[in-house]
């Protein structure tokens, strides 16, 4: 032990005005440094809200939250929670401030006040992790939808922060996309950079470190993937593909160590051995 | 049926030209000083140099000419209705007889400088939007308004407001786009009927658009927060404003051009008029 977790929100409230219930009743979540979260849960169980507050976009009506040590209830802690626990939204079109790529993914250096030459580095990095280098003069508009979750992604990333939540960031992407943002993620991730994803999609979830499920408002389970496979998923009505029907078979046969993700490379991998 | 296309005046073509890298408020200047000297020439030859001008522009930015031209057919209809209103409403020494309508010798110069300035006011402006970034021609706007700020206007919101506008174009005719060819496979008419009931085709259109619009603005303005904008604080950019000889260099000569062209039209295209003697 001995870490503190860097996200840290203990019975947060919110509801949205004039909405008849609350979208979130007493939500609990812990994030240590470097961990690899997927926040899974149905539509509506209150994800988004519950990204918006890690972010500091919302104030939870009760409860507390501290993104990096930082209460964001505390208006001087706001800037620097946004900044340090960047949040990346589903639809791109809503995100894309911008005409063209680079001057995009500099909006948000430009508004932490950095010089130029400091704003010029972290867009080519940002660039470069996602893979839009070459595109970085051209029209914004002109991508396409994977493309622009990428820059989406990109524009996250040159704040450098230390927490990256993804709000159903890659549903647009083709499996090669997907498989090209997975290992850009597994990099930041290696690289420390803590990750919170929100997904529907089964090769997400198999690459994180812990599993968290939310239902009406509420974290209702968090813990690792191999016990969430063993049969968690079920309860809360994630239907199973092919891939996992096989896992389990596998896993029930001792013909795989328990352990072993879900992945056809890892699933391969282990059968050989 | 593609209602989007060309709709906004000039978009903005990237590009590494001479015109692309100048200075925005340098441009934006340009255009004020050449669009004052259009409005100074009035008769058909007065023309002649600006037609040259635009083509020189067209050349400096690395934008084919013919794409310049078509950056004006948004406004066609109000050109040729101008046009036409000049056309056939100038009292004068009459050249033919359509019917009740009569064309006359200072109709028809009245129409042909008319067309002539309204499309080159309309060319020299898209020439300028579309080689400037929309980020950089707020920022230019931003610094050229900044004595504003002394009487508390919010010029760092409003040339946000522009960015964002200029960028949401694009993004608002393709959705015009899907919502038009949605409703088109549901069986809506847009094409048949008289003015008022194609009008009234539209509305199912519309009332999507705005819904579309507000819950965009919405999400936009979350976005916008979540990476750190606070409006009105100071912000740096990327690529800052800087202002360099050859800024200074473009601007008098888009100034020594206007003093031309007004001595052009005192000498030379007085002279050409006198010399064409119009069909009579
Ligand atoms: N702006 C809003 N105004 C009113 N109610 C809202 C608003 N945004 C969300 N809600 C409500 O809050 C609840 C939780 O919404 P939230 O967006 O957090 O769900 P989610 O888990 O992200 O769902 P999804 O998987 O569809 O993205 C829902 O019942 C929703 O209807
Ligand atoms: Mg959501």
């Amino acid at each position: 032990m001995g870490k503190d977790p860097i996200i840290s929100i203990r019975g947060a409230v919110y509801s949205y005005k004039g909405a008849p219930s609350p979208a979130l009743c007493g939500a609990d979540l812990e994030v240590l440094p470097g961990e690899w979260v997927a926040l899974l849960g149905a539509n509506g169980s209150g994800k988004s809200t519950l990204a918006k507050i890690c972010n500091a976009l919302l104030e939870p009506t009760q409860g507390d939250c501290f993104s990096l040590s930082m209460d964001c209830r505390d208006p001087a802690c706001v800037p620097l929670i946004r900044q340090g626990a960047a949040l990346v939204f589903q639809n791109p079109d809503d995100q894309i401030v911008a005409s063209i790529v680079e001057e995009d993914v500099a909006f948000g250096p430009e508004n932490l006040g950095l010089t130029s030459g400091e704003i010029r580095r972290r867009v080519d990095r940002a660039l470069e992790l996602t893979g839009l280098s070459e595109h970085r003069r051209r029209g914004s508009h002109s991508l396409s939808g994977g493309q622009k979750q990428r820059l989406a992604l990109a524009g996250a990333l040159a704040l450098e922060p230390k927490v990256l939540i993804l709000d159903e960031a890659t549903s647009m992407l083709d499996p090669e996309g997907r498989a090209a943002l997975l290992e850009c993620l597994r990099e930041l991730n290696a690289s420390g950079m803590t990750l919170i994803q929100i997904t529907h999609i089964m090769e997400d979830i198999a690459r994180a470190g812990r599993i968290a499920v939310m239902q009406s408002g509420r974290i209702v389970w968090d813990g690792l993937p191999a016990d969430f496979w063993r049969g968690e998923y079920l309860r809360f009505g994630f239907d199973e593909p092919g891939e996992l029907a096989l896992y389990r078979e596998l896993i029930s046969r001792k013909m795989i160590p328990e352990g072993t993700r879900p992945i056809a490379e890892d699933m391969a991998e282990a059968l050989c051995l | 049926m593609k209602f989007a296309g060309g709709f906004s005046i000039g978009q903005f073509i990237p590009g590494e030209s001479f015109v692309h890298s100048l200075d925005p408020r340098c441009k934006i200047a340009a255009a004020f000083v050449l669009l004052g000297g259009l409005f100074a020439s009035s008769s058909p030859p007065d023309f002649i140099p600006w037609i040259l001008c635009l083509a020189a522009c067209s050349r400096a930015s690395r934008i084919r000419f013919s794409s310049v031209l078509r950056s004006g057919r948004p406004v066609l209809f109000l050109i040729v209705f101008t046009v036409a209103l000049n056309l056939f409403w100038t009292p004068g020494r009459e050249i033919f007889r359509l019917g009740f309508l009569r064309v006359t010798q200072e109709g028809l110069a009245a129409a042909l400088s008319m067309g002539l300035r309204l499309y080159l006011l309309v060319m020299f402006a898209a020439m300028l939007m579309m080689t400037t970034s929309p980020m950089s021609f707020s920022d230019g706007l931003e610094r050229l308004m900044s004595p504003l700020r002394r009487l508390r206007f919010p010029v760092s919101e409003m040339a946000m407001m522009m960015t964002i506008a200029l960028r949401f174009i694009p993004t608002l005719f393709e959705e015009t786009d899907r919502i038009l060819k949605a409703q088109i496979s549901r069986g809506a008419d847009f094409e048949s009927g008289g003015i008022l009931k194609r009008t009234r085709a539209f509305i199912p259109v519309l009332v999507p658009l705005f819904v579309l619009v507000f819950a965009r603005a919405e999400n936009l303005a979350t976005a916008m927060e979540s990476r750190c904008y606070v409006p009105g604080a100071p912000r740096t950019r990327l690529n800052p404003l800087e202002w360099s000889r050859r800024d200074t260099a473009a601007l008098v000569c888009s100034a020594v051009f206007v003093i031309f062209s007004l001595l052009w039209n005192r000498h030379a295209a007085a002279a050409i008029s006198s010399f064409v003697t119009w069909p009579v």
